[in-house]
């Protein structure tokens, strides 16, 4: 179908048109997902493969300067009169080298075996034996079959998973950072050996650091935010990733207990093999999504409804108005979540109201159906207010001319709303629409202050009927140390948010080559 | 169409004028609806009786709860509020010189991995924040900081550099005339941002460090998992959740509410004034895509 026979549709087929692409996209959102993790995978290669060019070519074309440094880091800077950094260089290495004996090769050589310690096989009369090489470098006999599983119950002698993987995971970050300044050495090296064939000289201490201030500027922002990244954003993150491939859960909790690979179990878990879990998680993913589209779109229908009315023409204190709906949008969410959950509590005011007018008390907490009707309303009664400021910047920034020329061409105010007001709202605020969605899978305060993810239900594996995959997520981790299965929600709910973004954008675009607003 | 001209404009500005008591009377109601909650929380706070009530007005007034907070043993929410604002001050500092840098970063100086290190910031935001909290908690356990303080400071603060996306959208709309000016004045690009960026950033410093202090100040999630059981180094969010529990609330709801109420103060005021800016920064973001 083209533009043409799209102009042609009646609106109830344009709608149509709208939902079933919606849903058509799903597909092609999820394929440009994997799509783009191999354009990913292809760029690492290539990048990798012109390093290797460029790394070969330069030892090839260095001089004996250059060519020592690949070994010696900082020779061919020393070599080339930068004595500073080149012993900056050669520090760098032997720190490294000492890190990696003393330290890192420990936990490398851990991190293969399922148990998290070192192992060796010995054939023996009976078959094999296993010996475990624990912390301290005791020895300790493991296993007599070969095969693993069993539980390890002997905390003094084997050292705690969770720093196995922890350091595991820090080492090869280490290393990486190691192997980005040996790049950075050879690199060095032969440009101050171009320098001095061109008859110039290279850059002294003094005068390199000076390039920090402007030329490299961005190393010196950049450097400390990146180092704390990392440090305790990165490296917990693909720590949490590993977790989800062992079995670290209520049973597993080191040093007492400790936790050994599992391969994709707990996956298999999730999404067939434990019929309890895979039902929860089934379950619970379906109440995110529709509590995601309602919480979003209620919020922003109503919202801009709001804004609509109080930015009416005519209608005096707009100022008035909009500060009492900002009050309630600024105090903190906590607080006023409480607030709402004791109020609408089983013997709590808004139910006794109703039972002193006659009406029969209202479940609405702890009724599963009641449960979650409540939490939609009440979060629209958190993020109304936000929409509604957001919206009244937008509806004072559209051009009053398209109204008036509207106005000339004999458009009514309905009219007005939906040719003028509407597509332009909606196309300022698409990826505000998108940031929301995104952030409503991820809601937790609404959800866990309001009904704490109850009414808790005895089929479902630690969840209640309002839990959301982050609240689940929560409680797996606070509540019952489940570390394994929160970690594989968390990559789950990554993937979701991922692909939903994925199709929000596409979407976003198409409608921006529609509508020329800009 | 058999009206005349006049009475067409009369009727007209009767309708308009039904249409627009309609709206008041539609954004009353709202309003009543909005604020209700928090009437009947200020209210509660000086309700004699302590546990929860179930009728709206309190039969008599106190100030008791507001005297107990900063009395009560068991709950100290002196020590909370303290902790509290160290938490949120610190972080609120320490991120919003990161965002700053990142961000100018990002949108004045061109090198290699910047288009990797945008990506990467989408990347990791898609992961649910609180999903690696078990991995840092371990992590500061080895650094020495379990159930301290300073352990909170660094998690609110160590993601401030991927929270660029707002300020970076500012200081895009800085005109780089400015400073290419500098540059040939002999300016280095550290004294660019420092001497000529910064100071043109007023309204973007005033939001970052309004949202970087808000944060900490409200979180709940990362606070409950990582001061568990050391109640000294509780804030203010966790304590006053912790005076909800089943034991306490018979007699601890009104305290409860007098807490809420003095925490509540000065972040609706805050968020009153600066609303502004807020405004700007989520759609000014947006325009842009």
């Amino acid at each position: 179908m083209d533009y043409l026979d799209y102009v042609q549709m009646t609106k109830g087929q344009r709608f149509a048109y709208r939902i079933k692409s919606f849903f058509t996209g799903i597909p092609g959102a999820i394929k440009k997902f994997f799509a783009i993790v191999g354009a990913i995978v292809k760029k690492i290669f290539l990048g990798l493969g012109h390093f290797f060019q460029n790394y070969g070519g330069r030892f090839v074309k260095g001089d004996i300067g250059t060519k020592l440094s690949y070994v010696i880091m900082g020779a061919g800077s020393m070599l080339h009169g930068q004595i500073m950094k080149g012993l900056i260089f050669l520090a760098t290495e032997v720190a490294y080298i000492y890190f990696m004996i003393t330290f890192g090769s420990y936990y490398l050589a851990r991190i293969y075996n399922s148990n998290m310690i070192l192992l060796t096989t010995t054939k023996t009369a009976q078959g094999y034996e296993q010996w475990g090489t624990g912390a301290l470098g005791k020895e300790v006999a493991v296993h007599h079959t070969g095969t693993f599983g069993s539980e390890l119950k002997n905390p003094d002698t084997y050292d705690d998973s969770n720093k196995v993987l922890l350091f595991f995971v820090l080492t090869c970050i280490v290393t990486i950072a190691f192997i980005a300044v040996y790049i950075a050495n050879t690199k060095s090296a032969y440009a101050s050996q171009q320098l001095k064939r061109e008859g110039k000289k290279p850059l002294n201490f003094l005068q390199e650091m000076k390039t920090f201030l402007d030329e490299r500027f961005h190393v010196t922002l950049l450097t400390l935010p990146i180092v704390l990244l990392i440090t305790f954003n990165i490296l917990p993150i693909i720590f949490t990733i590993f977790m989800a491939f062992t079995n670290y859960d209520e049973k597993h909790q080191p040093p007492a207990n400790l936790y050994q690979w599992v391969g994709v179990k707990n996956f298999a878990d999730v999404f067939y093999s434990n019929p309890m879990k895979s039902e929860t998680f089934g379950k619970i993913l379906i109440w995110t999504l529709i509590w995601a589209v309602f919480a979003t779109f209620t919020n922003y229908i109503f919202g801009i409804i709001l804004a609509l009315l109080i930015n009416k023409k005519g209608i005096k204190a707009k100022g008035f108005w909009r500060t009492m709906f900002v009050v309630t949008a600024a105090v903190p969410q906590f607080v006023t979540l409480l607030v709402m959950k004791l109020m609408l509590d089983d013997k709590g005011a808004v139910n006794s109201l109703l039972t002193s007018v006659g009406i029969p008390a209202v479940p609405f907490l702890t009724n599963a159906t009641w449960a979650r009707i409540t939490v939609i309303v009440v979060n629209m009664w958190v993020g109304i207010p936000y929409t509604m400021l957001i919206t009244s910047g937008l509806l004072m920034n559209i051009p009053e001319d398209l109204y008036e020329s509207a106005r000339i061409d004999g458009a009514n105010a309905v009219q007005q709303f939906t040719k003028i007001t509407f597509p332009y709202i909606l196309f300022v605020t698409t990826p505000y629409l998108i940031t929301t969605f995104v952030g409503n899978i991820n809601n937790f305060n609404v959800i866990y202050f309001l009904t704490g993810g109850g009414p808790a239900v005895s089929e479902y594996y630690r969840a209640g009927k309002t839990d959301l995959l982050v609240t689940w997520l929560y409680k797996l981790t606070v509540d019952t140390k489940d570390y394994n299965l929160a970690a594989v929600i968390g990559i789950m709910v990554f993937i979701i948010c991922a692909i939903g973004s994925l199709i929000a954008f596409n979407m976003s675009k198409a409608s921006k080559n529609e509508e020329e607003f800009s | 169409m058999t009206n005349t001209n006049d009475s067409m404009k009369t009727g007209y500005a009767q309708k308009r004028k039904a249409i627009n008591t309609i709206v008041y009377i539609i954004l009353s109601v709202m309003v009543v609806i909005w604020i209700v909650p928090i009437i009947w929380l200020i209210l509660q706070s000086f309700n004699t009786e302590m546990g929860v009530t179930t009728k709206f007005f309190p039969s008599s007034f106190t100030f008791d709860h507001y005297i107990a907070l900063f009395t009560d043993e068991q709950y100290p929410y002196g020590k909370w509020i303290l902790n509290t604002f160290m938490v949120a001050a610190l972080s609120c500092v320490i991120s919003t010189l990161f965002i700053l840098m990142v961000s100018y970063a990002l949108s004045r100086l061109r090198f290699k991995v910047r288009k990797t290190f945008l990506n990467l910031g989408l990347i990791l935001g898609m992961f649910p924040g609180f999903m690696s909290m078990a991995a840092t908690y371990n992590i500061m356990d080895i650094f020495g900081l379990k159930q301290q303080l300073f352990a909170l400071v660094i998690v609110y603060s160590a993601g401030a550099g991927l929270g660029y996306q707002v300020a970076k959208g500012f200081f895009d709309t800085i005109p780089r005339s400015l400073d290419e000016a500098a540059k040939i004045d002999g300016a280095t690009r550290n004294q660019i941002f420092w001497q000529i960026i910064l100071p043109l950033s007023k309204p973007i410093i005033v939001y970052t460090a309004l949202t970087t202090f808000t944060g900490p100040w409200a979180d709940y999630i990362f606070v409950s998992y990582f001061m568990k059981d050391n109640e000294s180094n509780w804030t203010v969010a966790l304590g006053l959740y912790k005076m909800l529990d089943k034991e306490a609330i018979s007699t601890h709801f009104t305290t409860f509410c007098a807490g809420a109420v003095l925490i509540a103060i000065p972040i609706t005021i805050l968020f009153i004034i600066m609303q502004r800016f807020y405004v700007e920064g989520v759609t000014g973001g947006a325009v842009k895509g």
